[in-house]
């Protein structure tokens, strides 16, 4: 489903380089961990797949279901099946979380070259939706992520995510600033979408997220390039020992 | 929400640039000839059949502004106007004055139906719309057509032509007119007084809450015209009335004059809505043509307990010069300002409010919502006052202005003025920018950049947006999206 070739990519505006020749495939179905130290361009890669233009690519390809993405703006990705559940979900205010959704729903829909959805449809599914992220009707009619806890804006994430049906799924530290009982919805929802036909990316600083949403590959991260692959255990191991002897032997 | 998506396929239908009402229409027109002198105004007052009275008043006021001085304290900068080549008055020839909309020229009915005005009473009452409003529209200087006229009189709510209402009502109009605006009031003011050619009238009997919304369109489509029309509605005690008004012109390369006087006064427990949608042509993209706007709207809330709210959208206009404004006389009364101004491409914007507090125990409100896009100057200036003996006066302003781009400019004027220690007022402004992290959010959930700048900005003026009537707010967040065509690069 995603096969990034040899990418290097750098600040736009000051020309800093943080992607050095990453490699990574992720398959449909496959659920993969992307772990690594601070700094190590984690988030960076999320904000380079789904396209943010403060970002520059000088060298490689990122193929999606084949097919270059590189020439296409943030939109057109999302409603080609990229998602990007954000670190910090940004405020909108005057905008009613679920205006936001239906525009959006909409916005995908028109491009794909579908109808809009009735209304009472889509009121059906954001309900559906919401009650199974445990998600009280009454936040949706409040501004987009304006006011809402933390723990609130990781689930309304979830729920865009849900309702939007994406084929490429991409967490950007999702369980930061969650307490154990957030993580376990937001984990839940996430699982509830794992389908043979979607992948997901799991980017994070811990294994704790990693006991709900269990991995398929585990990748670690270091200075722009994947350094080692493996399995979940890999995570496990990195949460014992820490990065240095995979960077020790990275360099050597 | 529908409104909203709305507002993205409207965006999406129409190329930058392309101003929707800028069609014009060839209808045989009645022009008295160029320039201001005193045999235009007699012309003018003739025409009209106006009692002498009338004719008086105008030319006292001409006198007047012979003397006057243009004003030149806003920040809005454009090229002396000649009066001299402006049409004061023209008329479409075949309409000699309001008449029953059988009698309308099919042109001009068909101008109304592009503009989507609800000028066909058949359609409403056969269910079109579901809620009824009553229109007055007004062609150049004539009043064309009043619909619900017989509806409203059982009401004894009194909504015509102020043409008519002169002949028709003359004691009300003599007793009213020039009592909030006076003749005297400022340079704009006091030429409408001389040359105004139509507009709305209104009278809200005792305790009659109006029985439905009533709405005056306003068009100017004759070339090298101005529109000066005069507008007076009078709430008398425990009376209630919610009026709306519109304003398109055909797209053209010279600038035209519209400068027109409002006057709304409110009795005892009288309430007053009044709402504008403004949407004249705003020039092109390199500022070539457009309307100058340079209006005096007031109310006076004369009556204890009374109350007058006036909101207003506003992108249209090459410069728009406008204080909607209350004197807060009676005791108890409130006053209220809710606005949106939008600017693009080179429209520059100076306006405002004056809440003046003269009575005990008065309140005021406003709140202003400026969007500056391309390289457009919206100047937000507002003035809240009190008297010495206006004990316990409160006011609240919220000014808020929304930068897109970096070559407008979004600029506050507050004055104020406590003459009495009890007042309390506070103020409140922000300056803010579209954020990069807002639009990439929007993006990312595949909302097209103009939708998303559509959906963040319709956001950020929602509050003004509630205050509107219903019908209004669709129209208003359509437009205000149509406006910001290609203010991102």
């Amino acid at each position: 489903m995603l096969e990034i070739r040899n990418l290097h990519a750098r600040i736009a505006e000051d020309g800093t380089e943080i992607i050095r020749g990453l490699n990574l495939t992720v398959k449909a179905g496959e659920v993969a961990a992307i772990m690594g130290p601070n700094g190590s361009g984690k988030s960076t890669l999320s904000y380079i797949l789904s396209g943010r233009s403060d970002y520059e690519v000088t060298e490689g390809d990122i193929l999606y279901n084949g097919e270059s993405i590189l020439e296409l703006d943030p939109s057109e990705r999302a409603a080609k099946g990229i998602f990007l559940a954000f670190q910090y979900p940004v405020e909108i205010p005057g905008v009613a979380t679920m205006q936001f959704l239906k525009v959006a729903l909409n916005e995908q829909r028109k491009f794909r070259g579908e109808a809009e959805l009735s209304t009472p449809d889509f009121i059906r599914r954001v309900k559906e939706a919401a009650a199974k992220l445990q998600i009280n009707p009454e936040m949706l009619k409040r501004p987009l992520n304006v006011g809402f806890s933390g723990g609130e804006k990781k689930r309304a994430e979830i729920l865009q995510m849900a309702l939007l049906e994406p084929k490429l799924c991409i967490l950007d530290e999702t369980d930061s600033g969650l307490d154990i009982d957030a993580l376990k919805i937001v984990s839940d929802g996430v699982n509830a979408l794992r389908s043979p036909d979607r992948a997901v990316i799991v980017i994070t600083h811990y294994q704790r997220l990693l006991e709900y949403i269990v991995p398929d590959s585990v990748h670690v991260l270091y200075k722009g390039q994947v350094i080692k692959s493996g399995d979940k255990s890999l995570a496990l191991d990195l949460e014992a020992n820490g990065y240095a002897d995979i960077i020790d032997a990275a360099a050597a | 929400m529908a409104a909203v998506q709305e507002t993205i396929d409207q965006v999406a239908l129409i190329d930058v640039d392309q101003y929707k009402y800028g069609f014009e229409t060839t209808i045989e027109m009645d022009k008295a000839p160029k320039g201001l002198s005193e045999d235009i105004i007699r012309f003018i007052s003739a025409k009209k059949q106006e009692p002498e009275w009338m004719l008086e008043w105008r030319l006292d006021a001409y006198e007047r502004w012979l003397t006057m001085q243009e004003p030149d304290w806003a920040r809005v900068d454009y090229p002396k106007i000649d009066f001299n080549d402006i049409y004061f008055y023209a008329a479409p020839k075949s309409t000699p004055g309001p008449t029953s909309i059988d009698d309308v020229d099919p042109e001009l009915l068909k101008v109304y139906e592009k503009l989507g005005i609800p000028l066909r009473e058949q359609e409403i009452l056969a269910g079109v719309k579901t809620s009824k409003i009553a229109v007055d529209a007004v062609f150049d200087s004539v009043s064309v057509v009043t619909t619900f006229k017989e509806e409203l009189k059982k009401a004894g709510v009194i909504f015509m032509s102020i043409s008519e209402a002169v002949r028709e009502h003359p004691d009300l109009v003599r007793k009213y007119l020039g009592s909030v605006v006076p003749p005297t009031d400022n340079y704009y003011a006091t030429l409408n007084c001389a040359v105004f050619t139509d507009g709305s009238f209104v009278y809200i009997p005792k305790g009659v809450r109006c029985p439905m919304e009533l709405s005056t369109y306003f068009r100017i489509n004759e070339k090298g015209t101005g529109q000066f029309e005069r507008t007076l509605i009078i709430a008398e005690e425990g009376a209630y009335v919610s009026y709306l008004e519109g304003c398109t012109a055909p797209q053209r390369d010279e600038n035209q004059l519209h400068a027109a006087v409002v006057e709304l006064v409110a009795l005892d427990d009288a309430e007053i809505k009044y709402s504008t949608v403004q949407n004249w042509y705003p020039g092109d993209k390199n500022g070539k043509g457009g309307i100058y706007n340079f209006v005096t709207k007031r109310g006076d809330c004369r009556g204890n307990r009374s109350k007058i709210s006036w909101t207003q959208v506003e992108t249209g206009s090459a410069i728009t010069w406008k204080y909607p404004s209350c004197i807060l006389r009676g005791d108890d009364s409130r006053g209220e300002f809710y606005s949106i101004a939008v600017s693009n491409g080179y429209q520059q914007i100076d306006s405002g409010t004056k809440m003046i507090h003269l009575g005990k125990n008065t309140s005021s409100r406003i709140v202003s919502k400026g969007i500056a896009a391309g390289f457009s100057q919206n100047t937000y200036r507002g003035q809240v006052s009190t008297h010495r003996k206006a004990s316990n006066a409160r006011n609240f302003t919220q000014c808020d202005s929304l930068l897109i781009g970096d070559k407008c400019g979004a600029h506050t004027v507050p004055y104020i003025e406590a003459k009495n220690s009890t007042a309390q007022f506070e103020h409140e402004a922000t300056t803010s920018k579209i954020s990069e992290d807002q639009l990439f959010y929007c993006l990312q959930r595949g909302i097209p950049t103009e939708a998303a700048i559509a959906l963040i900005v319709n956001g950020f003026v929602k509050e003004v947006i509630q205050e509107l009537p219903m019908e209004f707010a669709v129209e208003a967040q359509k437009l205000i999206g149509i406006s910001l065509e290609g203010s991102v690069g």
